[in-house]
């Protein structure tokens, strides 16, 4: 035990003497939250449109001004013919022009039936697919305010809400996938390059001439990540909770245990590495390209896994950090209990016993 | 009583054959020192002694322990110092040595009269980085914290490599004391003149061990006569004397010619005749003694 012991204080010893890396190391959550909660985000503000009016009556008025109003767009100018609309787009400036037809109020009252024309700037498809989502449920609304009070049934209704991200703030759908990115690079990545370090700068050769047995090497390689993980980890909350007031709508404790968990997958997954890897480049290289990467991507932390093609869909699957994302998704935005993730879990768990059993059966008693 | 007893060992890396059908017995209590150039086996062979690697075939015993199935008794009871300084770079010596002595259950205080003449040098600079300390600084600290666990056995691969010629002697003197507490010390050295530091060598070649004697022994078996050569024009003196039919060798040792000569009973007189005939200046020719290095390239000639 005492062996172990002054194992585990060595290894605090590499990290803290470490500037650079624990700057990184604490600085990088933070960075990156601030960065995906103020920086980047799929929200829509102050979007700068344009409004080519032929009916300039009172209802197309009232329209425009919901619309401006609403705060996600900012009129930049009014055109005056179809002719302008080509160059207005040129410009670069505006993303949306929003057309009225001729008698809009007159046809709405005697036909019940009014044309407007949306025309999105479609080079960012996102972008236009949202703009005109947005205008188009702001035209909804003003429609079902004319029809109410009166004998006719609405024109068209559509009942619009965007579930669990009413005011689709995308710092909601970040946080559960920034946790389990920050979790995943500081244990699974710090982990494999540690115990690869000792291998490369010839020290696991006398570490493995010594009593000390693979079990006290590993553990007390991992130990030191697990905290400086779970203190990053409360960062993080922290800073979603009260600076971007991320909602916690499920039990708090629930939330930390499977965290807890996800923490000891990505140990594991990073012990795993190391067995497969002799230096701190190829573990570098490892965590980057086959870790970091495809759960950036492939996880549902930014895209959605349900737009992805189907073979990206199946590989999703492999990625504990997929799971994770549901999981805490579902325990802060949704609120669910642990019975709605209790598949989520298991799959984690497995996962997990998986990696180490297999890095215990890959880790090498000897050099070669 | 014997430390190691190696028999047959092989191991290849896959064409290539490091350590060829190596046996030898190492004494308890002897300095053994192993001497080849780079690539010779020696790490190779300390490697498997250290239970590191497993040899494709044949066995040895370490302090009588099988290095394949006892492998964790040996790791309790040797002392190993690879080749290259392994040592935490970011702690400072004194934190090294608790370090190590943590590990193998032991305090520096219960083993400090084995490592105190070592130590002390090493004292004022405790609370330096092991990363900061000169080469033979370096050194020393690694030798102190493979010592710590007051081991039965000691291997030094290459421990004076890259080391200035005054650490070096320290080295050895070091060695030479520790010797005297009964520990065996297995080294490994591409230096031919610290084989006379050694009690007993090994010459090591291309994975085989060529002779393993008493330095003395070695060198008596050499079998020719020996002669230093100069002369003005040492280049050409070198190839004519090559070309001498009764040439057996000529290298170059400093600043004269190694001759060996294939005639039995060759005097000195002789070589001076032929190279009378070569209108050389200056010719100087003395019998010696031969040392290591001869026996070494007479060996390697074989």
């Amino acid at each position: 035990m005492k062996r172990f012991f002054a194992f585990v204080v060595k290894e605090f010893k590499h990290i803290l003497r470490d500037y650079r890396t624990l700057l990184i190391l604490f600085g990088m959550p933070i960075a990156q939250i601030l960065l995906f909660g103020f920086a980047i985000t799929n929200e829509i503000k102050d979007a700068k449109i344009a409004i080519l009016d032929f009916s300039k009556d009172n209802v197309t008025q009232e329209i425009s001004n919901k619309i401006l109003s609403s705060g996600y767009f900012l009129l930049y100018k009014n055109l005056n013919s179809i002719k302008d609309i080509e160059p207005a787009f040129k410009e670069g400036i505006i993303k949306e022009v929003i057309i009225f037809e001729q008698d809009f109020s007159k046809n709405l009252s005697k036909s019940n039936l009014a044309n407007v024309q949306i025309i999105a700037d479609a080079s960012d498809p996102n972008l236009a697919n949202m703009l005109i989502g947005y205008t188009s449920s702001i035209i909804l609304d003003y429609q079902k305010d004319l029809s109410s009070g009166k004998s006719l049934p609405p024109l068209i209704n559509t009942d619009i809400k965007m579930l669990y991200n009413p005011n689709l703030k995308s710092v909601f759908m970040f946080v559960p996938g920034l946790m389990a990115v920050i979790l995943l690079l500081v244990s699974a990545m710090m982990t494999s390059i540690s115990i690869a370090k000792e291998k490369e700068l010839g020290t696991m050769e006398i570490l493995l001439v010594s009593p000390l047995n693979p079990l006290q090497i590993i553990v007390g390689k991992v130990i030191p990540y697990f905290f400086i993980a779970l203190i990053n980890y409360i960062i993080v909350i922290v800073l979603a909770k009260f600076v971007f007031l991320v909602p916690i709508n499920g039990s708090f404790a629930l939330l930390v245990l499977e965290s807890i968990l996800f923490l000891i997958t990505s140990l594991s997954l990073g012990i795993l590495i190391s067995t497969i890897s002799n230096n701190q480049q190829t573990a570098l290289m490892i965590s980057l390209s086959a870790l970091m990467l495809p759960t950036i991507i492939l996880s549902g932390y930014i895209f959605p896994i349900e737009n992805m093609p189907l073979p990206l869909q199946i590989i999703s699957n492999v990625l504990p950090a997929k799971w994770f994302i549901i999981i805490v998704r579902g325990i802060m935005l949704k609120g669910v209990s642990f019975s709605y993730i209790v598949v989520e879990t298991l799959v984690l768990v497995g996962m997990t016993l998986f990696f180490i059993l297999l890095s215990v059966k890959k880790f090498k008693i000897r050099l070669e | 009583m014997n430390s190691v007893i190696i028999e047959n060992i092989s191991k290849s890396y896959g064409d290539v054959l490091a350590v060829d059908d190596v046996s030898l017995t190492i004494e308890k209590g002897e300095i053994f020192g192993f001497i080849g150039p780079d690539g010779a086996g020696k790490t190779s062979l300390f490697r498997m002694l250290t239970t590191l690697l497993i040899p494709d075939k044949g066995n040895a015993t370490v302090e009588g322990f099988d290095i394949v199935k006892d492998y964790k008794k040996i790791r309790s009871a040797v002392g190993y110092m690879p080749g290259r300084f392994s040592l935490y770079q970011d702690l400072t010596v004194e934190e090294n040595l608790h370090f190590f002595a943590a590990v193998f259950g032991t305090t520096i205080q219960e083993n400090y009269n084995l490592i105190k003449d070592i130590y002390v040098m090493l004292e004022p600079f405790k609370n330096r980085k092991a990363g900061k300390l000169s080469g033979g600084m370096k050194q020393k600290l690694a030798l102190c914290c493979a010592l710590i666990h007051k081991p039965k056995i000691l291997f030094l691969d290459e421990p004076t490599t890259g080391v200035d010629p005054v650490s070096r002697n320290e080295f050895w003197d070091m060695l030479g004391n520790l010797r005297k507490e009964g520990i065996t010390i297995v080294v490994s050295t591409p230096y031919m003149d610290e084989a006379n530091k050694c009690d007993r060598i090994a010459l090591m070649q291309k994975g085989k061990i060529m002779e393993t004697d008493y330095l003395k022994n070695i060198i008596s078996r050499f079998p020719r006569k020996l002669f230093a050569v100069k002369s003005d024009g040492m280049f050409v003196l070198l190839n004519e004397l090559r070309e001498y039919q009764f040439a057996n060798s000529v290298f170059s040792f400093g600043d004269s010619l190694h001759y060996s000569d294939s005639r039995e009973n060759v005097t000195k007189d002789n070589i001076l005749e032929y190279l009378n005939t070569k209108n050389h200046g200056n010719i100087s020719i003395e019998e010696i003694e031969p040392n290591i290095e001869d026996c070494f390239m007479d060996l390697m000639s074989k």
